[in-house]
């Protein structure tokens, strides 16, 4: 029925995935490390121990590494959206020009303003102004990311705006709403706090290598102090952000709270999967049991989802074909009224080119009735509205687990610490340097759980996927989509070789 | 001021002329942006729309045709 060639979407969306997850190697090290640096730099300032201040320039260094390698990755997302994804491009211009221009013109610009203080300022400028440029350099930092989750929110839960059939333009109503939309709220409350555990991991890992080649020891064991603080507070409000999060989730995309749990029959009091095996050939409708094998926690899904532990947790059955006694509407009804919506915008821009305003105002009354399921007129079957039930499932209990024993690694490097018995626990300096890499599988997971798990939708409910993409060739995508895998392949080894030698010199190179 | 702009440009020039690490990185930097915009961009990722289309009005036409092309299929 929809003439796109669905391996151009599939093309399409991986390489896009591929550049997105490229580009938040680096993201989480900068939001988390700007911060590290200005805790090192500001116990500088307050004691005067010059110890402190070759520890903040040796992590301002793998810092810089990090920024340079990492800065303008995330423009080829928006070269992307240009030539792969035109017709969302279009569709959200207004929405995302806010957000993203205010990204510009404020948080770049506050963040590039103090870089060169930061990096070339040291015994030039005075103590108090090189640290303050650093604190500004960190805030930028984030508050970049703060209208990147805007935009990502709005996409998720798609609010404050209003559709016009005219322009085919989503517009801005009210920017407090999209600003302070729940969903990116917590998106990047968690996003956040997530990369300060990702970059004390970093600052842990590089520390206990150090210890367990017994160089640079003082350094190591100052360095790990600070990060595990950072780490361990940032760890448990991870915690606590997922919670707000997930909760979000089971309110605005029950159907991908369904897919993180492999939910299939809605129940009362639902549990919360542990550890489980998920079976890969269920599919939704069927009988077969959705595990090979599972552990549950009695109640917890439902506290999750609708803070009761009694509450009714939908299933993605009860979310596709519908639940009377719980009254769900099924995709099937949805996607008449989409079908119904899609209809009435082609008869309103038929009638508009010909200059009909009677039949247009008519065909424009209908539609909005409906315009809320404009994006279900676009499936095929109602199943279409189920993200891959397998993948999101199991990367989210991946960031579950990974990220559940962050806080313990933390916690015991800062008791060793405070207890002055940590290089006689050298038992433990492996499980630091593990640290890094779990905190890079949670990261990356949590981003694979938060967009696989929102197919089919670019928008949610509005626009699926395959309406946004632009009718390329599928060889043209392939083409840059390889294009890609080699120059990001260059920068990595780049950056990996060149923070190996900085980390191999230590902080006396610096 | 032209004191103010020769402080400035000094702080800078300085600072580049001491990197270490910096001018490795600063390369890495140049040539990353060369390839992205010198090539990518404009051989690889043409804005589609503003490539084919002239006015926002015949931009929102395309897009809105696209919305609606499947629907004499789907009813």
């Amino acid at each position: 029925m929809i003439d796109v060639d669905p391996s151009l979407v599939g093309w399409s969306r991986a390489q896009f995935a591929f550049t997105a997850m490229y580009h938040w190697i680096f993201v989480p090290l900068t939001l988390g490390l700007s911060f590290l640096c200005a805790f090192f730099e500001t116990i500088y300032l307050k004691t005067g121990d010059e110890e402190w201040k070759k520890i903040t320039r040796f992590w301002m260094t793998l810092f810089g590494i990090n920024f340079a390698i990492g800065v303008a990755t995330g423009i080829i997302l928006e070269f992307e959206f240009g030539t792969n994804w035109s017709n969302y491009s279009w569709m959200v211009g207004d929405i995302f020009g806010a957000p993203l221009a205010i990204e510009g013109m404020f948080a770049f610009f506050l963040e590039a303003s103090f870089f060169a203080v930061m990096f070339f300022g040291w015994d030039r400028v005075s103590k108090g102004f090189h640290c303050f440029s650093t604190w500004m350099v960190a805030i930028g930092s984030n508050l970049s990311a703060v209208w990147i989750l805007v935009a990502n929110g709005w996409m998720q839960n798609p609010v404050g705006m209003v559709f016009n059939p005219d322009t085919a333009r989503f517009e801005m109503q009210n920017f407090m709403e999209v600003v302070f939309n729940p969903v990116a709220v917590s998106k990047f409350t968690h996003t956040s706090t997530s990369g300060f555990a990702f970059a004390s991991a970093f600052v842990l890992a590089i520390s206990c290598w150090y210890l367990l080649k017994n160089k640079h020891v003082e350094m190591a064991k100052k360095s790990i102090v600070v990060a595990s603080v950072f780490g361990l507070l940032a760890s448990v409000f991870v915690g606590f952000t997922g919670d707000e999060a997930a909760f979000e989730v089971a309110q605005k995309q029950p159907v991908k709270l369904a897919a993180m749990e492999g939910l299939y029959k809605g129940e009362r009091g639902a549990g919360l999967v542990a550890f489980g095996i998920i079976n890969d050939t269920k599919i939704p409708g069927d009988i077969q049991d959705p595990f090979l094998f599972q552990v549950k926690i009695p109640g917890l899904l439902s506290l999750l989802a609708n803070r009761d532990f009694g509450s009714f947790v939908p299933g993605i059955d009860d979310l596709v074909y519908g639940n009377e006694n719980e009254n769900i509407m099924g995709v099937n009804a949805m996607m008449e009224r989409g079908k119904l919506a899609v209809s009435d915008l082609k008869i309103f821009k038929d009638a508009k080119k010909i200059k009909d305003d009677v039949t247009a105002e008519a065909a424009l009354v209908r539609f909005n009735v409906n315009k809320e399921f404009l994006g279900y007129g676009y499936l095929e079957t109602p199943e279409e509205a189920v993200p891959p039930v397998n993948i999101v499932f199991n990367s989210f209990h991946l960031m579950v687990m990974m990220g559940s024993i962050l806080p313990v690694i933390f916690g015991a490097f800062l008791l060793f610490s405070f207890k002055g018995v940590l290089t006689e626990k050298r038992w433990l300096l492996p499980a630091g340097l593990a640290s890094v890499l779990m905190a890079f599988l949670a990261e990356q997971a949590g981003w694979v759980t938060a967009e696989v798990g929102r197919q089919p939708w670019a928008i949610q409910g509005l626009m699926p996927v395959k309406i946004a993409t632009t009718n390329l060739t599928v060889t043209a995508v392939q083409v840059t989509f390889a294009m890609f895998a080699v120059l990001f392949a260059i920068l990595l080894i780049a950056e990996i070789s060149i923070m190996l030698k900085a980390i191999a010199t230590g902080p006396e190179g610096h | 001021m032209i004191e103010m702009s020769k402080k400035v440009f000094g702080f800078y020039r300085e600072g580049f002329a001491r990197m270490t690490v910096g001018k490795t990185l600063w390369k890495i930097i140049i040539i990353k942006l060369l390839i992205m915009f010198a090539v990518l961009k404009l051989f690889f990722f043409p804005n589609f729309l503003k490539t084919n289309f002239e006015t926002d009005k015949q931009r929102g036409d395309h897009v809105l045709e696209q919305l609606t092309r499947q629907v004499s299929n789907t009813n």
